[in-house]
Formats: structure tokens, C-alpha cells, sequence
């Protein structure tokens, strides 16, 4: 008896309200407008990707693959000689990659390596040795260090940097990979400080607590315990840190003296792939081989982070899944 | 049992002192730098100096226009960056579930930032100015008007490489609403969009003001991207035009010109300057205004983000 | 004349792999006080979230089989579920007051369904706080921030709330488990007098409070009903081994 009345009252019961069709669609239309926004840094990626490519790849229109290489040319005796020069604007247009590769390895490697070294000391001075109350006024202020505009750094190595420099070393030029690296450093440093300190605070303390409990000093645990388990996000900090220091533009600019030459000589200046687009875009005519040759160095610039960055965020990744206590 | 006297860890120590050392070293560094920056440039500040045009090439006058142009830039930027950066975050907070395309966007927004800068000029020089530009000059028959670097293009390049920075902010400020108040707003019977608005968003405010500080501080700061979108060394009149409705007129920035800009304008005195001895204190003062400029944006950003991280943790 | 407000047929309920509820089946009477009772972990407080389909906001879970309110089955793919959470009201564990005003608080549910006037919307919010026996301690505090009460008028506060979209079923989730026994007997109190007016079901894991406050009680082990009956049988003379055990404290 009960059952009956319980289940009759479904058809007037104000349980039963059907969702209206009006704030379906509604909901569904502000879902929709949001995962549109959502994308949009997806897409904005592909853009730079598509458009890249498409005046990038323009320069292979008359400029082969290997001229990005290198120039075979006859020299004036007879004999055949293989050049490797950024010079488009001569009369025989040399597209070598080689000698802005070179630049932009002179400078980014010599950078990441002291900022290496000085950045993941940071790092553990930060995480491990600074007491919390320094703690809480230093972490803001690598943030202001991080937010100096390069242009500002560029200006300071510029002007202040390379006649220190040059009295100190006496280098053969006084605008070279040396100076810039040091430049370079200013912008990574932070970076990695930064990522290395919160991949440190991140390993739990259960670990630490075992270390001494088991009679390790403070410096052992760091440097036994600690740093090993840290690895995969010091690491990925370090790989984020070399990317920035291959991107970076105004600071190579400035202070890397803008020359092309190959060599190993830290002293020497050199011209970074991002410079050399910098310095000539503003000089090409739309159009022109040279132009489209820029876009080239563009896309492979953009290939190698690219490529950097989706390393360093997988290492992070499986750091984070390792990590979930 | 034996109780060894203590062995001094002697290379712990010195390990130890050297890290402090590192960081101190660093610090000293900083502060030398800046010190450096404010006692050569501090002489040339003055209300002139900050509102002037410059004059004979740049041997006097001020940088008047270089601080207008980077406001109006970074103003339009903010225009294009915080409204989609917001609804994105907002979509992957709120909306979307893990599944592969979400962590695919993800993948992307961390990309984001991580392209160079140049990469970013380049980028607005082919898509915005000779695509888009182009494509609008095309459609509305205005000749070569929106086909070339303009003021529009540099802040809607800048907005695009600040979008991760707004999005990140945001995804902080929303996650950092408690789980247990959308709850609350669910069980009360309130749609997902009625929520987000009524309790989600207010919460997440200040988190987004501090995104959008950080966001401008970045772009004031960006000079590679613009170089070639439009920046300009010296330019005669401001880019202002009159908004005309009949004889009713109002100023407004004009999106189509080119502009003079703060950190541009800092790179090419200290690059192409033909007098540098008679230029350098202004160069100081540029720089100085520009680090100022800067640094206040963004102890303001922390400052804010501090005082909410607080009060939420009270919570 | 016992007459039934929810009937639950067969009600699985899985967190991925997992299955956390196994095949419940029980019915609840309107305005009575239903309590559920068990272990950690044993499934109450998953099982009275399905009560007003909050489960929908986890990911991957998944639910099959019946639940009738009122003879409608709410697991029904076209039901309006937005609707249903205003007619069966929920309060949490630890309050939930949104950093608003009190009042501001009260009248979130009624203008979210569109009441503007803010002479009906007064109504509501002096009429839900008395109803929450909290009217006389807030009544000059209406704009004072919700949080700045203490923690047992911030939880009769949450009860308000749900009271002012007028919910014809309260579910409780341990609505007193984070309070002083001041507090709590208020609030049992208070749930003795809302079972005149409302259909009340209350998880928690407080034996003695189930003793106390409810007319039927159920009990959960490991996602499975093992007992329902009668509150004063459930304590006295349980029908099962498991119920006995627990209730005698031989496990818990």
C-alpha cells in the first residue's frame, strides 16, 4: 500500500524538475566560451610554429640546406674552398649557420655553467641552511632579481662590465662571450636558484629526519641524501637554465661584440643566432633571401627550446608522480 | 661503549661557508650593480626629464615620450592579456577534468614561456603585422594602415608572451579558493557557472591583480620583441589621435603608429649613441627610471600576494 | 504511519576500480532522523553524498542502480541535478561560510534562485536563523563576517543556510564532529526540533549521538549495509554479530 503512494508521487513531486532546455544550453554555451579561451595558449603555440615555418622555410627557395652549412667557393687560385661565414650581404651571400651556433654555444654554455655552479648554491643555501625568517624576505627578492629587464643588465655589462673585464683579463676584445656570459648569468641565476630551492623544500622531511637520526651531519644530508633525491628537478632546472640563456637576446647583443667568427676563445667576440635576427631584421628587405633566411634562424631557435623545455617538463613530471607520499 | 670525542667535519663546514659565501657574493653583486645605477643616474631625474621630449639627439631633453609609449603599450596589453588569460585559467581550474588534451594545454602554456623573445618579434612581424595587418588592410581597403609595426601589433605580441604569466597567477589564485566552498555553493543548489562567479572569482581577486602587476612589469621590461613592431628611437609627435564624433573630439591612443618605448629607447643610446660621453648620465637616468619602474611593480605584486597568502592561510 | 521519503534499490558505487558502496538497499521515512553509523572508512559519508548526487563533482566514480525521492529516480540521465540540490539541503563536517557577511551567507541560496526583494529576502534570513536557534546571538551581527563567530554558531549558521532554500530533506555529513559538547548539544537540540519539519539524515561516527538524535539508524561495514532498523533495537538487541560488536566497542 505504502509502495503505491510512495511512487505516485513522482509525478507531482518537485524532485522531478527535468533540466530546462534554456540553462543547458546556457551552461553549455559558457563551458564552451571558456574551453575556447582555454586553448588558446595551445593555439597560440601552433601559430608561432605555423608561421615560423612558413616564411622560415621560404629561405630554401634559393637557399639549399647545406648552404646553412657551409659555402663551397672558388678561391682565386683555382682550388675550391670550404667556407663557413654568416655574410649575406656580400656579393657571394654566405648563410652558415655554423659561426651564430658556435656564438650562441660560446656564450650560453660558459653562462649556465657558473650559473650552475652559484645558482643551485643558492638554491641550497635557501632550502637548507637560511632560517625561515631570512627565508621569507630572500625568496621575494631573487624574484626582483629575476625581473630586472635584460636590457637594464645588457646596459650595466655594457658600460660597467666590459672596462672591468678588460682591466682585469685584458681579453683580445672588449666586447666578447665572456662578458656576455657573465650578463647571461644575471638572468639565469635566479632561475635556477630558484626552481633548485623548491625542488629541495619539496623532498620531505621524513628524510632528513632519518639522516640524523643515523648520525649524518648537516652537510652530509645534504650532499648524500638530499641533492641525490633532488636530482631529476635540479636537473630540469638546470635544462630550463640553459634554454633561457640560448634565447636570450639583448644581453648577447649588447655585450657579445657581434662579430661571426668560429672559435673557442671565450675572448673573442662572437654574434648569437638571436642577435644576428635582432641586429638585421631592421635592415632586410621584405621579401629578400636574407630576410627569409632570419625566419630560418628563427625556426631553429625555437626547435631547440622547444625541445628543451618539453625535456625539462617531463623530467619534472615524473619527479612529481615519484613524489606523491 | 666508547664515546669518540667529536670529530669536526671540517669539510662540511667549509662546504657549508662556501654556500653562504656564494650567497652573499651574489647579493653584494646585486646591490653593487644597482647602487651603481642609482648614484650616475639619480643626478639627471628631474620632473623635466621624466616628461620632455628628447632633444639634440638625445645629448639633452627627457624621455617623456619613451614613458608614454611604454604605458600605452603595456595598457593595450593588458586589455588583450588578463581577460584571456583569466578565462583560461578558469577553464582548466573549473571546467576541464586530466585528461590528455588538458595536460597537452598545459604542456603548452609552460612552452609559452620558454620561447626567446626574438622569436616573439618574429612571430608578430609574420602573423600580426603581415597576416593579419595585411589580411585587415585587404578587407577594409585601408591601404598599407594595419600591414605595418603599430603600436596594436607590439601589444598584441607582448600580450601573448605575458599570457603565461597571467594564466599562472590566476590557476594560483584559483586553487588556492577552498574546495569546501564550491561544495557549500553546489549543495545550495547553484549552477557551476553561478558558483564560479558568486564565490569563486571574488576569492580569487587579488591573485589576479597580482598576475596582471607581474604581467606588466614583464612587458615594460621586453625589448627584443618590439624592435621591429614598431619601436622607434625619436619621434616627432606622440601617438595620440582625436576620437571624433562630429566636433565632439577626444584624445585617444592611436593603435596605428609607432611608438617610442622606455627599454628600446635604453638599447639604442647605449648601442648607437653618437656622442656617449655627453649621453651617458641620461642613459643612467633612463635605466634607473626603468629599473624603478620595475622593481616597484613588482614588490607591489609581492607585497599583494604575501598579504592574501596570509589571510587565506588563516583561514 | 511511517511514510517513506527516499528509497534506495541495489546502489553500487565504484572510485575507479575501486567499489566503495556494495549493493545497498534501504528506505528512509520522512521526518524522522535516519543516522548512519560505522567505521572509518566503512561508506557513510560516501553513501549520503549520493543521497544528493554531490559524487557527480569526483572524477571517476561511477554509480549503479536506484535512488527514488519522493518516487522519482534522481539518478535519472535528464534530471535537472542543480534543482534537486535545493531540495535536499547539505551540512559539512567543518563550516564552509563563505567569507561574506552573515547575512550575505543566508541570502546566497534564495538569490541565486532569483528572490531580489530584499524585504522577502529579510524574511528568510530572520526566519532561518530562529529555525537555527542562532537568531537571538546574530541578530545585531548581520554584517559582521560569518567567520568571526565561533565554531558552533558558525555550524548552526551553516544549518541556516541550507534551511533558506527551503530543502525538504537535510543531509548531515558529522555536523558536529569539530565542535565543543556545548555546541554539539545545541546543535541536537536543534536537530530534534527540525525532525517536526524536515527528513533528516545524519552520519556519525559518534555512537552515542546517533543514540541520542535518531529514530532509525543504520549500520555500515566495508561499503555494505549490515543492519536498519530502529534506533532503540539497533543499541539494544541487534540482529547481527558485526552491529553488536561494534556497538559494543569490540571494534571501531
Amino acid at each position: 500500500m505504502e509502495e503505491k503512494e510512495f511512487y505516485s508521487k513522482s509525478t507531482s513531486s518537485k524532485y522531478g524538475k527535468k533540466i530546462g532546455r534554456l540553462t543547458r544550453v546556457k551552461e553549455s554555451a559558457i563551458k564552451f566560451f571558456f574551453a575556447v579561451n582555454g586553448t588558446m595558449a595551445l593555439i597560440f603555440i601552433i601559430l608561432i610554429f605555423v608561421f615560423l615555418f612558413k616564411e622560415g622555410l621560404r629561405a630554401l627557395d634559393h637557399i639549399g640546406l647545406i648552404d646553412f652549412l657551409f659555402l663551397d667557393r672558388a678561391a682565386g687560385d683555382g682550388t675550391v674552398e670550404r667556407v663557413f661565414q654568416w655574410y649575406p650581404t656580400s656579393e657571394e651571400p654566405r648563410y652558415s649557420l655554423i659561426p651564430l651556433i658556435i656564438g650562441t654555444l660560446l656564450t650560453a654554455i660558459p653562462a649556465t655553467i657558473i650559473s650552475t655552479l652559484l645558482g643551485v648554491g643558492a638554491g641550497i643555501y635557501l632550502s637548507e641552511v637560511a632560517n625561515p625568517k631570512i627565508k621569507e624576505f630572500l625568496k621575494p627578492m631573487i624574484e626582483l632579481f629575476a625581473g630586472i629587464p635584460t636590457v637594464v643588465l645588457g646596459f650595466i655589462m655594457l658600460v660597467v662590465g666590459a672596462s672591468f673585464f678588460n682591466d682585469l683579463l685584458h681579453p683580445a676584445n672588449r666586447l666578447n662571450a665572456f662578458v656576455a656570459a657573465i650578463g647571461l648569468s644575471f638572468v639565469i641565476i635566479p632561475i635556477i636558484a630558484s626552481l633548485t630551492e623548491d625542488a629541495l623544500h619539496s623532498i620531505p622531511n621524513e628524510l632528513r629526519m632519518a639522516s640524523y637520526g643515523l648520525g649524518a651531519t648537516k652537510w652530509q644530508t645534504i650532499s648524500k641524501v638530499i641533492l641525490p633525491a633532488a636530482f631529476s628537478g635540479v636537473s630540469a632546472s638546470i635544462i630550463l637554465g640553459f634554454g633561457r640563456a640560448i634565447g636570450e637576446t639583448m644581453i648577447v647583443l649588447m655585450c657579445a661584440g657581434n662579430a661571426a667568427n668560429i672559435t673557442a676563445n671565450i675572448f673573442l667576440s662572437v654574434r648569437t643566432m638571436t642577435a644576428t635576427i635582432a641586429a638585421e631584421m631592421g635592415e632586410v628587405s621584405q621579401g629578400s633571401d636574407h630576410y627569409y633566411s632570419l625566419f630560418f634562424i628563427g625556426i631553429v631557435l625555437f626547435t631547440i627550446t622547444f625541445f628543451l623545455n618539453l625535456i625539462a617538463e617531463i623530467i619534472i613530471n615524473k619527479m612529481r608522480k615519484k613524489n606523491t607520499f | 661503549m666508547e664515546l669518540k670525542r667529536r670529530k669536526k667535519d671540517y669539510m662540511g663546514n667549509i662546504s657549508l661557508g662556501l654556500i653562504r659565501a656564494t650567497f652573499i657574493f651574489l647579493v653584494v653583486i646585486l646591490f653593487l650593480l644597482l647602487g651603481k645605477i642609482f648614484v650616475e643616474g639619480i643626478g639627471v631625474i628631474s620632473p623635466e626629464f621624466l616628461l620632455d621630449s628628447p632633444k639634440n639627439n638625445m645629448t639633452e631633453g627627457g624621455i617623456g615620450p619613451a614613458i608614454f609609449g611604454t604605458i600605452a603599450v603595456t595598457f593595450l596589453m593588458i586589455l588583450f592579456a588578463v581577460p584571456l588569460g583569466v578565462c583560461s585559467a578558469i577553464y582548466l581550474n573549473e571546467y576541464a577534468t586530466d585528461s590528455f588534451f588538458t595536460r597537452i594545454i598545459r604542456t603548452s602554456i609552460n612552452n609559452l614561456a620558454g620561447v626567446p623573445s626574438i622569436v616573439f618579434g618574429l612571430f608578430g612581424l609574420g602573423f600580426f603585422i603581415l597576416f593579419i595587418g595585411k589580411g585587415l588592410d585587404d578587407v577594409l581597403q585601408t591601404g598599407l594602415l594595419f600591414g605595418q609595426p603599430a603600436l596594436l601589433w607590439a601589444s598584441a605580441t607582448l600580450a601573448v608572451l605575458v599570457l603565461p604569466i597571467v594564466i599562472v597567477s590566476t590557476l594560483e589564485a584559483l586553487n588556492s579558493v577552498p574546495k569546501s566552498h564550491r561544495e557549500a555553493s553546489y549543495g545550495l543548489g547553484a549552477t557551476k557557472w553561478q558558483t564560479i562567479r558568486s564565490v569563486v572569482l571574488p576569492q580569487a581577486r587579488p591573485g589576479i591583480l597580482t598576475g596582471t602587476i607581474l604581467a606588466i612589469s614583464r612587458g615594460a621590461g621586453e625589448t627584443a620583441p618590439i624592435l621591429f613592431l614598431g619601436a622607434a628611437f625619436f619621434l616627432p609627435n606622440l601617438p595620440i589621435a582625436d576620437f571624433c564624433i562630429g566636433d565632439y573630439c577626444i584624445p585617444m591612443i592611436n593603435p596605428t603608429e609607432q611608438f617610442m618605448y622606455l627599454a628600446y629607447h635604453i638599447f639604442i643610446m647605449a648601442t648607437q649613441s653618437a656622442n656617449p660621453t655627453k649621453t651617458m648620465p641620461l642613459q643612467y637616468g633612463a635605466t634607473l627610471v626603468l629599473i624603478v619602474l620595475t622593481f616597484l611593480l613588482n614588490i607591489t605584486a609581492i607585497i599583494f600576494r604575501y598579504r592574501f597568502r596570509k589571510i587565506l592561510g588563516k583561514l | 504511519m511511517k511514510e517513506t521519503k527516499i528509497v534506495v534499490k541495489d546502489l553500487n558505487l565504484y572510485y575507479g576500480e575501486k567499489q566503495a558502496l556494495k549493493n545497498i538497499t534501504l528506505d528512509i521515512p520522512a521526518k524522522r532522523v535516519t543516522a548512519f553509523i560505522g567505521p572509518s572508512g566503512c561508506g557513510k559519508s560516501t553513501f549520503i553524498r549520493v543521497l544528493n548526487r554531490m559524487n557527480d563533482l569526483i572524477d571517476h566514480v561511477k554509480i549503479d542502480g536506484e535512488v527514488f525521492i519522493d518516487g522519482v529516480n534522481i539518478y535519472d540521465r535528464s534530471l535537472d541535478i542543480v534543482n534537486l540540490r535545493k531540495n535536499v539541503g547539505m551540512v559539512f563536517q567543518k563550516s564552509n561560510l563563505f567569507p561574506k557577511s552573515v547575512f550575505e551567507n543566508i541570502v546566497y541560496g534564495p538569490k541565486i534562485n532569483g528572490i531580489r526583494d530584499k524585504k522577502t529576502l529579510d524574511e528568510i534570513v530572520e526566519r532561518t536563523l530562529n529555525q537555527a536557534a542562532i537568531w537571538d546571538e546574530v541578530k545585531d551581527r548581520l554584517n559582521d563576517n560569518a567567520l568571526s563567530l565561533s565554531g558552533g554558531q558558525q555550524q548552526r549558521l551553516c544549518i541556516a543556510r541550507a534551511l533558506a532554500v527551503e530543502p525538504e530533506i537535510i543531509l548531515m555529513d558529522e555536523p558536529a564532529s569539530a565542535l565543543d559538547p556545548i555546541s554539539t548539544a545545541k546543535i541536537e537540540e536543534l536537530i530534534h526540533d527540525l525532525k517536526k519539519e524536515y527528513t533528516i539524515v545524519i552520519v556519525t561516527h559518534n555512537m552515542q549521538q546517533a543514540a541520542r538524535v535518531s529514530d532509525q539508524t543504520a549500520f555500515f561495514y566495508l561499503g555494505e549495509l549490515i543492519e536498519f532498523d530502529r534506533t532503540t533495537t539497533i543499541f539494544t538487541k541487534p540482529s547481527k554479530k558485526q552491529t553488536e560488536d561494534y556497538i559494543t566497542g569490540r571494534f571501531g
